[in-house]
């Protein structure tokens, strides 16, 4: 980490977005993570990919578990409320804020301890529900803030720097997300912007459940030879399946594709994801396939990225719970209490 | 054994009905305390069931009280024993004096009655077969048929019984005749072969008014609506998943936008108990009045968010039906056994606030206040119900509900406020009540957004390790707690007919049988002063009640003295000026309980007065 405090001037020619922001409006206080950590990188996607799409900042709600990983809120998006809440519990506190207000934006940070293994319950649970979140797991194999032991991502066989050999068998969050149901799946690397920041954009302006394994190596404790998390095995086996670039608002797909290659799918809110894909065969709209897919390469080794899966139709737990348009928290008492005249009525029928 | 007159009581005497459960005598027992009331007699009944859906044994008790003490009373006068697996137990149970109702369908030994009750035979289930030739009628219909018969031995007015049973299957012509027909298969039978009516009576009085009658899980649901909670997340445990039920139903009917169809409400059932309690922080920490619903072991499981409601400071609601502990106890047998677990719920220092409805009217009206105080204080808030409270019909006052009331949101800063240059600090206590401002995410686009967290922080939200930033911080804590002693609902106190020494506090579900008990114990010339605690943290009249009087009993139902831990550690009360009485056995208090404890310790001091032990 730094110790030297971010100046708060900027360059007056930097970059504005259709709202006249700047990247630095995105930006939150300094890191305190281990220089390197792949975190950060993620925090810088975060931050690129809400700039990108002109965000209001405040009307992100970021909130996060317990780790490394769900400090990160503290990091980006400084104008937005953030709640680090409870190791592991961040799907349901996020489940709560989601049905108090639907119109922010929520971004769900987590690690692998926090989702694969104390939160795993709640990770299944809030996706299996639809609710509306782009939930992104740092996936870094271990547990960092105590000290390099093993979390349940950790590949069976995988080596940790004190040359452990993990004897437990992994659990693939982007396969069970699959199977719950999620309606955007995606798995990335810190190391690769340019496919993460296109995925972020992705998963935000996506309606329903959506989720982002991003493989984050941990330079401390899960970065050495031996480590199936580390920079240079994922650089070595990514198996990317396709690139995208989302598209918002109305404007014309000026990238030029050869054709035949791109796949374009419209989300809900108007946004386009044109896919170019990597490996022809792949469709995103084939959840056994991807599932099958991803077995396939997990057991040659082979960590597959890129958009999994998408449902531009989902739709999400306020869909599911026939909710009113307005938010439940700017309802008051003359939407919410029925009167003495019904309560009047109703002592009448107990009688 | 020796004879035993019959006994001879009109409005004052207990029924109990035992059954097996899943046999669909739920619904004519009620129908039965129902009727009573129809005919102006207050009652009070009460389910004992099993932790089970089918087969074991199940009893509904109705005392009917023209008195109206609704507090159970113990023993019983009348037996309606349909369940030979608790034959001699349940015979046994009987008063003496008292009566048996019983299915004379095949011949019992003589070994299985006693001489000194009146046994009255009913030959059920011949009458049943004659008349119904599908199993599942032949079930029901007995109890309706021996619901009959006893209309016509306790000399009931059968129209109201079919007033009742017309409104019950009103539209439904069919299901409405047949139950009529089965009421009088057996009172017919009863009229034409027994001597009716019995010594047990029911005669038409005036004394029900304009109560209502309902159970204190749909009361405090009701509440809730009426309180302004948009979103509840709960797990289902027993006695408190009819509370969740229940505030389903009433959304349904009243909180459903009349065009658009839409909920003005969101419920979700978590995965778990913890998975229920972040939902609730969630909504809570973005500006929804959000509430849960659990039971001791539901308590035990959200220690770790509670913790994080009160360090945070994030409004919750948790409504607690109690039921017997510890580890999963007797989940359908009361307790007012949560009460330590409650109040310093989570690790590190802790306190939190409480409220102990005594019925479904106290109920309602404090699961609404429950949503003004989280918010207010930005703290968990417990309502402390329990099984009997919760899940048995109790004839209470109407539930009123004043049309001027404003629903106080607390401090919350708005984008004008903000715009308008105050000084926003998430932590900072403005006006020394400890109560800093908090604002809802997505106020404002670059003013009064902080970082929420469990760590310790500064004033402005900001990380700190630093241990006067965090003693300051548990500091306003407690100055919050303070605050809150005024805000919650007051103790309430009745002084005895003439100046006493002694006192009695008690709480919650004790309150009917501790107000009866009061006359019991002045007819054996004992005089108390009561005080009803109704909120923790204590009011300062707690403290002065305890000091106006030589010792104070403490009634509670557990087995530790909870609450009067709670008094002797946060009012510095010298245990020994604390009696606890306390009743544990998951069987609700009685006065004759009650009675009999106090009265038995008072009656020593007579004997012996302590100030002979000292000269």
């Amino acid at each position: 980490m730094t110790y030297i405090a971010k100046p708060k001037f900027h360059h007056p020619g930097l970059p504005k977005n259709e709202l006249g922001f700047t990247h630095r409006d995105y930006e939150g206080k300094v890191s305190t993570l281990c220089a390197g950590c792949g975190h950060d990188s993620i925090t810088a996607s975060i931050i690129e990919a809400c700039f990108e799409l002109s965000i209001e900042p405040h009307r992100v709600a970021k909130i996060s578990g317990i780790g490394c990983s769900s400090k990160t809120p503290d990091y980006f998006l400084g104008n937005s409320h953030g709640f680090n809440s409870v190791h592991g519990r961040m799907p349901s506190v996020l489940t709560g804020a989601n049905l108090a207000n639907r119109d922010l934006i929520y971004l769900g940070v987590s690690g692998d301890g926090d989702s694969a293994s104390i939160g795993f319950g709640q990770f299944a649970h809030a996706i299996r529900r639809g609710v509306n979140m782009a939930y992104i797991v740092e996936n870094n194999g271990v547990y960092g803030l105590t000290k390099g032991q093993f979390s349940a991502t950790a590949d069976r066989g995988s080596k940790s720097k004190r040359g452990v050999t993990n004897t437990d068998n992994a659990i693939d969050l982007v396969a069970i997300a699959l199977q719950l149901g999620a309606s955007f799946v995606a798995r990335s690397f810190s190391g690769d912007k340019t496919q993460l920041v296109p995925l972020i954009e992705a998963a935000i302006t996506h309606k329903g459940a959506s989720f982002i394994d991003v493989i984050s190596p941990c330079v401390a404790f899960n970065n050495h030879t031996g480590s199936t998390k580390s920079f240079d095995y994922v650089r070595e086996h990514n198996d990317a399946v396709n690139r995208l670039d989302v598209i918002t608002g109305r404007a014309p797909i000026t990238v030029d594709y050869a054709p035949g290659t791109v796949q374009v799918v419209e989300q809900h809110d108007g946004t386009r994801l044109a896919l170019r894909k990597l490996d022809a065969d792949y469709d995103v709209h084939d959840r056994l396939a991807a599932m099958a897919f991803l077995q396939k390469h997990a057991a040659k080794g082979q960590v597959v990225t890129g958009l999994l899966y998408v449902d531009p139709e989902a739709d999400d737990l306020h869909t599911h719970l026939n909710t009113v348009e307005q938010p439940l928290n700017t309802l008051e008492a003359k939407d919410l209490c029925p009167g003495s005249a019904a309560l009047e009525k109703f002592n009448a029928s107990l009688r | 054994m020796p004879a035993a007159s019959p006994l001879s009581r009109v409005n004052d005497f207990v029924v109990r009905f035992a059954n097996v459960n899943g046999s669909g005598s739920a619904s004519a027992n009620e129908l039965f305390a129902r009727s009573i009331l129809r005919h102006g007699v207050p009652v009070s009944p009460r389910n004992i069931f099993p932790s089970n859906i089918q087969g074991l044994p199940t009893w509904y008790e109705v005392r009917v009280t023209e008195e109206g003490h609704l507090g159970a009373r113990g023993g019983v006068d009348m037996m309606v024993a349909m369940n030979p697996q608790t034959w001699d137990k349940d015979v046994a149970s009987i008063e003496a004096g008292g009566y048996l109702f019983y299915d004379s369908t095949k011949p019992l030994p003589a070994s299985k009655f006693r001489e000194d009750i009146t046994v009255v035979g009913v030959p059920l289930t011949a009458i049943t077969n004659s008349t119904y030739n599908d199993p599942r009628q032949r079930q029901l219909f007995k109890n309706i048929i021996y619901l009959g018969a006893l209309s016509a031995l306790f000399d009931m007015d059968p129209k109201l019984v079919e007033t009742l049973i017309g409104e019950q299957y009103k539209g439904k012509e069919k299901l409405l005749s047949s139950n009529i027909h089965a009421l009088h298969l057996g009172r017919d039978w009863a009229l034409q072969n027994l001597k009716c009516p019995i010594g047990l009576r029911i005669k038409k009085a005036d004394k029900v008014g304009d109560r209502i009658f309902i159970e204190g899980n749909s009361a405090a649901a009701l509440g809730a609506v009426y309180g302004g909670a948009t979103v509840c997340a709960w797990y289902p445990i027993t006695p408190s998943s009819s509370l969740a039920d229940a505030f389903t139903a009433h959304c349904k009917r009243l909180r459903h936008d009349p065009e658009t169809k839409q909920a003005k409400y969101a419920i979700v059932q978590g995965e778990d108990e913890l998975a229920s309690i972040g939902i609730v922080i969630g909504a809570g920490w973005n500006g929804a009045r959000a509430f849960t619903a659990t039971s001791g072991p539901g308590i035990s499981l959200m220690q770790e968010f509670i913790g994080l409601s009160y360090f945070a400071e994030i409004p919750a609601v948790i409504m607690d039906v109690q039921r017997a502990g510890p580890s999963t106890g007797m989940p359908t047998r009361t307790q007012q056994c949560d009460i330590i677990s409650a109040a310093y719920a989570s690790h590190g220092d802790t306190k939190h606030i409480l409220l102990f409805p005594e019925d479904p009217a106290e109920a309602f009206e404090m699961a609404a206040q429950c949503f003004d105080l989280a918010d207010r204080l930005q703290t968990t808030v417990f309502l402390m119900l329990d099984l009997d409270i919760g899940m048995n019909h109790r004839l209470c006052r109407p539930l009123k509900w004043d049309e001027s009331k404003q629903y106080d949101r607390g401090k919350v800063m708005t984008a004008e406020m903000l715009e308008a240059g105050t000084n926003f600090g998430r932590y900072l206590d403005v006006d020394g009540d400890g109560i800093p401002f908090r604002t809802y995410p997505g106020t404002h686009p670059t003013k009064g957004s902080f970082f929420t967290r469990g760590t310790s922080r500064d004033e402005y939200a900001r990380y700190t390790e630093e241990g006067s930033a965090y003693q300051a911080n548990m500091q306003r804590l407690l100055r919050k707690f303070d605050t809150a002693k005024d805000l919650v609902p007051r103790p309430l106190q009745a002084n005895a007919v003439k100046a006493t020494k002694y006192g009695v506090i008690y709480f919650g579900s004790t309150a009917p049988a501790m107000d009866e008990a009061i006359g019991v114990l002045e007819a054996r010339g004992h005089q108390l002063d009561r005080l009803r605690v109704r909120a923790f943290p204590f009011h300062s009249s707690v403290s002065s009640f305890i000091a106006g009087h030589d010792f104070v009993f403490v009634v509670e139902q557990n087995r530790d003295a909870q609450l009067r831990s709670l008094v002797v550690n946060e009012l510095n009360i010298d245990p020994v000026r604390l009696v606890p009485i306390l009743h544990y056995d998951g069987t609700p208090i009685t006065a004759r309980f009650i009675a009999k404890a106090i009265g038995d310790h008072l009656d020593q001091l007579k004997v012996t007065p302590l100030r002979k032990v000292v000269s």
